[in-house]
């Protein structure tokens, strides 16, 4: 397009120069109102002690106090009026909550797409119609039912457990899976061990995540040109071998995607995380958002908040920019 | 040992995948079939396990806590959809007037954040221009932002747009006309307190995911088409309009429905920012339902409102399950 756009008249070019910004119009005035607006306000409060007591005058009101740095200082030593909270901590638990959920649903999805991309399996359209049901339920409802599922006395998982435990000549399990402090891997990170609460959303949300994965990689596998595997085998390829040099190598420019993607969700998985953990024990299993929906809703902190949010934002931008290398999103097509 | 898969009918039905329809008629070893048909039972156990809970607990007549673990119903009782259909909630609201302001939700923020976005990411897409990719990146951030991250000024901003008649008879429109600071009169319409008000701040998410999502699938369309429409006389407005809209249409299409699902499951903001009844919509009745105790919660009526509630939305994504996929994934993916 730039070569035609080079022979045209002056004139054109230079109407053409100008019509990208009038075709992004519409969508920053949007934006510039209801996102932009807004993130800027959370930077300006973010500076003041900005609570309940301001709501009516807002930046108006003679009882704002500006406190510059204190917030941005509080959150991260920890000087917030607020138990158990430790923002280095709650900052790499989330990190480490994102990598392992995306470490554990891709090969999952790869493995799972690949065992239905076998040919002639019987059922396959109702596997595949039953395999998707995970991504399409309500997280509110996933998050209240996971976590009755975990509950010491009525739960189902400790009911399972204690089934498959009575069956080899063992005791009923009552292991308090939402409730417990004490780490099961003190070792685990730099930061200490995770309680139960954080196995236990894994597995749930293993459960949530590889369907997604089967997803992507199901449509992957079949743009693999059959043709590739056929010579492979002619050349005497094994079937392991076909998998790991044509496979893996064709599926990773749809993976990669989808995992960037799996990672920014599990991130930010405010939803399940609230109604599933809550945070809970102690804020172990606190992430990012969910402490900022605290800090709003239950404490009401809003200057905090937005210094909170202000944090969050630079987080994501440093995600945004190291994923963008990766999947080179925002480059030119052109 | 060959199955006997190619005289049943049903099995050759269910085995039919378009996808890989290729003509060799190769088949797997019986052994080998019911090996994989094992481990794809097992699979569709550990995902059908809470799904059944579910199933099981809305059929039941009992509001109480399930004690025991129960995947199949014992009774099959209509009564929680019933009583969720009668009576959703203790306020008064209709589940037909909840429904309607889902859908309402939904499909305008869906719609809204589609005609918004398709022109910006066509632009990020076709045009080479000086701040493109700081604007990419200013689009972007907000995706990765949650909304719970700009609630309280999206919260302020919307309050501060009200219509109010004063005690002195006079209307105002909140920010430019006032009443008097001391008689405040009575609200008529509160921006923040409505569904407009809702989806608008719905769309702050919404907006950006679109332009993303479009954009990706625009890249995919080959610019050749778009060529040899500006040899032939096309302006840019033209091959827009008449090129690469009609193009762009199934995924127009999978865009909006995307933000629909997204937007039907939507709580935190219309909880935070609603408080009539009359505005309230499906999810936040579901919210409403979970109270702080396990024992608290109406389980059969939960999860019956909770079928009803996932089922527009697993409808929807089953038929365009392949669709909405290439729809996430095509705007890391080039050829």
């Amino acid at each position: 397009m730039t070569a035609i756009a080079s022979s045209s008249i002056k004139k054109d070019k230079a109407f053409r120069s100008f019509l990208p910004y009038l075709y992004l119009l519409p969508a920053f005035v949007v934006l510039g109102i209801i996102t932009f607006y807004p993130l800027i306000f959370q930077v300006i409060i973010s500076f003041s002690d900005f609570s309940t007591k301001d709501l009516m005058l807002q930046l108006r009101s003679p009882k704002l106090n500006w406190i510059g740095f204190q917030n941005y200082i509080d959150i991260i030593t920890g000087g917030l009026p607020v138990q158990n909270f430790n923002f280095v901590r709650v900052l790499s638990y989330n990190f480490w909550w994102a990598i392992t959920n995306v470490i554990l649903h891709v090969p999952a999805g790869v493995l799972i797409a690949n065992l239905m991309n076998i040919k002639g399996i019987w059922f396959k359209r109702i596997y595949r119609a039953i395999y998707v049901l995970p991504v399409v339920i309500p997280p509110i409802v996933i998050g209240t039912v996971w976590r009755n599922i975990y509950d010491e006395q009525y739960g189902a998982f400790n009911r399972l457990l204690t089934d498959i435990s009575l069956l080899f000549g063992g005791n009923p399990i009552h292991t308090r899976w939402l409730l417990d402090i004490n780490p099961p891997i003190p070792w685990l990170l730099p930061t200490g061990g995770l309680p139960n609460a954080y196995y236990a959303m894994m597995i749930a949300n293993f459960w949530l995540g590889w369907p997604f994965m089967v997803l992507v990689a199901t449509g992957a596998l079949q743009s693999i040109p059959k043709e590739l595997y056929e010579a492979a085998a002619i050349d005497g390829a094994s079937k392991s071998k076909q998998f790991w040099n044509i496979t893996v190598p064709l599926l990773q420019p749809a993976m990669i995607p989808a995992a960037v993607y799996g990672f920014t969700l599990s991130f930010n998985l405010f939803n399940f995380v609230y109604f599933l953990s809550g945070g809970g024990p102690n804020r172990m299993t606190e992430l990012l958002v969910t402490f900022a929906y605290d800090l709003v809703r239950n404490l009401r902190l809003y200057g905090a908040a937005g210094a909170f949010a202000v944090i969050i934002f630079v987080v994501a931008l440093v995600i945004f920019l190291i994923t963008n290398k990766v999947t080179k999103a925002t480059e030119s097509y052109i | 040992m060959r199955s006997s898969e190619k005289g049943n009918f049903l099995v050759r039905f269910l085995n039919k995948d378009t996808a890989n329809s290729s003509n060799t008629s190769e088949q797997l070893p019986l052994w080998r079939q019911l090996v994989i048909q094992l481990l794809c039972l097992v699979i569709v156990a550990e995902v059908m396990f809470p799904i059944m809970y579910i199933v099981t607990l809305s059929l039941s007549s009992k509001s109480n806590r399930p004690s025991a673990l129960e995947l199949f119903p014992k009774e099959i009782s209509f009564v929680a959809f019933q009583q969720v259909l009668d009576r959703p909630t203790a306020n008064p609201i209709t589940f037909v007037e909840l429904l309607r302001n889902s859908f309402l939700v939904s499909i305008s923020v869906g719609l809204v954040s589609l005609l918004i976005a398709v022109s910006a990411a066509y632009a990020f897409s076709r045009f080479k221009f000086k701040l493109r990719t700081v604007l990419m990146v200013l689009v972007f951030i907000p995706l990765l932002m949650p909304a719970v991250g700009l609630s309280t000024p999206l919260f302020l901003l919307m309050n501060s747009l009200q219509v109010k008649v004063c005690t002195s008879g006079i209307t105002a429109f909140y920010p430019f006309v006032k009443c008097d600071p001391i008689n405040t009169g009575r609200v008529l319409f509160n921006l923040r307190d409505s569904l407009i008000g809702v989806g608008i701040a719905m769309v702050s998410t919404a907006l950006p995911f679109a332009v993303w999502n479009l954009k990706g699938y625009l890249d995919t369309i080959p610019k050749e088409l778009e060529e040899a429409a500006y040899i032939d006389g096309a302006d840019a407005n033209q091959t827009f309009f008449q090129i690469v809209l009609p193009l762009a249409l199934p995924q127009l299409a999978v865009t909006f429905f995307i933000g629909f699902i997204g937007h039907w499951q939507e709580f935190v903001l219309p909880w935070l920012f609603l408080t009539q009844p009359k505005d309230y919509t499906l999810a936040m009745t579901l919210y409403n339902m979970t109270g702080q105790y396990a024992n608290s919660i109406p389980w059969n009526r939960f999860a019956a409102m909770a079928i009803i509630v996932a089922l527009p939305v697993a409808l929807v994504f089953v038929a365009l399950q392949k669709q909405i996929v290439n729809g996430l994934t095509s705007g890391g993916v080039k050829g």
